[in-house]
């Protein structure tokens, strides 16, 4: 079968976008694969470090934070749930962002789908975040948070932040070949968004003139509860919040997809 | 193997690429705001290819000749389907495997093995496809003995060995030469270019881009002459290289 490029005869650029990453599913599985095996290549404890940063940083906030907010219960299983989430994000989100611009000199050479760097750095926070959860149990057996069968619905948690963080991925990659600075704001808006976001502390403490900034629309919440109540709270999230956050990491998704496609074909022009 | 000598295996129609460049270069974002709010942003228009009219057909050894900056590169990347022009038309049959830059994906941690998949599939070709082949390639690059070390273990002949195998380890449609390759020692270059012509009786199309006129001449029998973007000769590759050694000669 012979392959035709016919530049008069393009399929919906977004369509296009999407058939070529399926064709190039095996590629994503390698740069997937090649980002977790070199990230601790020369290092003793190698992947173990996945699962000790976020129980290093729980630790810290454990013991800083522990007696300030009484009124949450097994702190170090509340904040390591939302961290975990958490760092899905921020770490997929940037990762996309640096992958493209190292990705350049590549997309220069040979025809690739535009999003190849984009999903995998979704794929790699994949692998690091189901490392992580492991730790996240043992430590709710180690504490005696009762766990229950609601943990179950963890993969439809995982499945809604990886649309959004796909997302927001593609949205700040189509920004970031124009402007590098926005990797760096990026950066100052995530520690922003994160200690605004109640992760570390409890919702309860929030006054109730800053609830619609923090809260009502903040999407990250919605996408934290959904992770959060079925593990730490052993309770199925309502069904306004289940039902929010599908339709947030849905529309983020669709949005970033149909973006970053109709940008792609100028992306070349400006890496 | 069907002939289709009589269509044209890359087709380009009134193909135009225009890069805009900023006059002054913008370093960052907020400069951008500041000047875009001043309506301060002024590029200027650099067209890289003009109005290119081309067919190649199948199974020929095409030349492209030019000075530095004619457009050599740009008209490449539209043929790869890395640019996508502003305007024209664009048709190619077959796949296209550049060989440009050799091991441009390597990992430096990786393992020579492990490079092999991820060259591989950055080409487009599956995992199952690169695991038929790994032994030829393996063959072809003689890197006995590394195979299982890190990439940067290895030395630089060896690094273009592999990455000339892994390109070349399936027969393209479609082969882009940019410039005379020169992959480690005499023997190798020897095997290259056999491979290459073992290529070319198959009836691989391929486009030879290079400053080298006798290997233009003895390579290909058509060629055009490219430079300020516009193809300023097309035709028998003697004919062509007059042209140019008449206009770019000292």
């Amino acid at each position: 079968m012979t392959t035709i490029y016919d530049s008069n005869k393009r399929r919906p650029i977004f369509i296009e976008e999407l058939i070529g990453i399926i064709h190039y599913r095996d590629l994503i599985f390698q740069l997937v694969r090649r980002d977790i095996v070199t990230r601790y290549k020369r290092s003793i404890l190698g992947v173990a470090w996945t699962m000790l940063n976020p129980l290093g940083l729980m630790i810290v906030l454990t013991l800083v934070f522990s007696n300030l907010f009484h009124s949450i219960h097994q702190y170090p299983a509340y904040v390591l749930s939302g961290l975990i989430a958490w760092n899905f994000f921020s770490q997929t989100t940037t990762a996309s962002m640096s992958l493209n611009v190292w990705g350049g000199s590549l997309l220069h050479r040979i025809y690739l789908p535009r999003s190849s760097f984009t999903v995998s750095a979704i794929g790699t926070g994949l692998v690091n975040l189901v490392l992580s959860i492991p730790p996240l149990v043992i430590i709710m057996l180690i504490i005696g948070t009762p766990i229950r069968w609601t943990i179950l619905l963890l993969p439809y948690s995982i499945l809604l932040l990886a649309a959004f963080a796909l997302g927001i991925g593609l949205l700040l990659s189509s920004w970031a070949t124009s402007f590098p600075d926005i990797v760096e704001m990026y950066q100052i808006a995530l520690i922003a968004w994160m200690y605004l976001t109640p992760i570390i502390y409890p919702q309860d403490i929030i006054p109730v003139t800053y609830r619609l900034f923090l809260v009502d629309l903040n999407p990250m919440y919605y996408l934290i509860q959904v992770f959060r109540l079925p593990v730490y709270d052993g309770i199925l999230p309502p069904l306004h919040i289940l039902l929010i956050a599908t339709g947030i990491a849905l529309i983020t998704f669709l949005l970033g997809w149909i973006v970053f496609s109709k940008n792609a074909d100028k992306i070349i022009y400006r890496i | 193997m069907q002939s289709h000598s009589s269509i044209p295996i890359i087709l380009l129609q009134a193909v135009s690429v225009c890069f805009r460049i900023p006059q002054e270069p913008i370093g960052s974002f907020k400069e951008y705001v500041i000047r875009f709010l001043q309506n301060n942003v002024r590029y200027h228009d650099f067209w890289a290819l003009r109005e290119i009219n081309l067919e190649i057909l199948q199974g020929e050894t095409f030349g492209i000749i030019g000075p530095n900056g004619a457009g050599k590169s740009t008209l490449l990347k539209v043929i790869a389907r890395v640019l996508v022009p502003g305007s024209g038309h664009v048709r190619v049959r077959g796949k296209v495997a550049p060989l440009l830059e050799l091991g441009a994906g390597f990992h430096p941690e990786l393992t020579g093995r492990e490079n092999i998949f991820l060259n591989g599939t950055l080409l487009g070709h599956k995992h199952r496809e690169i695991n038929n082949r790994l032994e030829q390639i393996l063959e072809f690059a003689q890197v006995d003995g590394f195979v299982d070390s890190p990439l940067r273990t290895y030395s630089s002949g060896m690094v273009a060995r592999l990455g000339f195998a892994v390109a070349t380890a399936w027969e393209p449609e479609i082969l882009i030469l940019d410039e005379t390759l020169s992959v480690g020692d005499e023997s190798f270059r020897g095997k290259c270019s056999k491979r290459l012509e073992e290529f070319q009786t198959k009836g691989t199309t391929t486009l030879l881009v290079t400053h080298d006129m006798g290997l233009a001449q003895s390579k290909c029998k058509r060629a055009a002459l490219l430079y300020q973007g516009k193809i300023q000769h097309l035709g028998p590759v003697e004919d062509v290289v007059r042209t140019y050694r008449e206009r770019f000669s000292v």
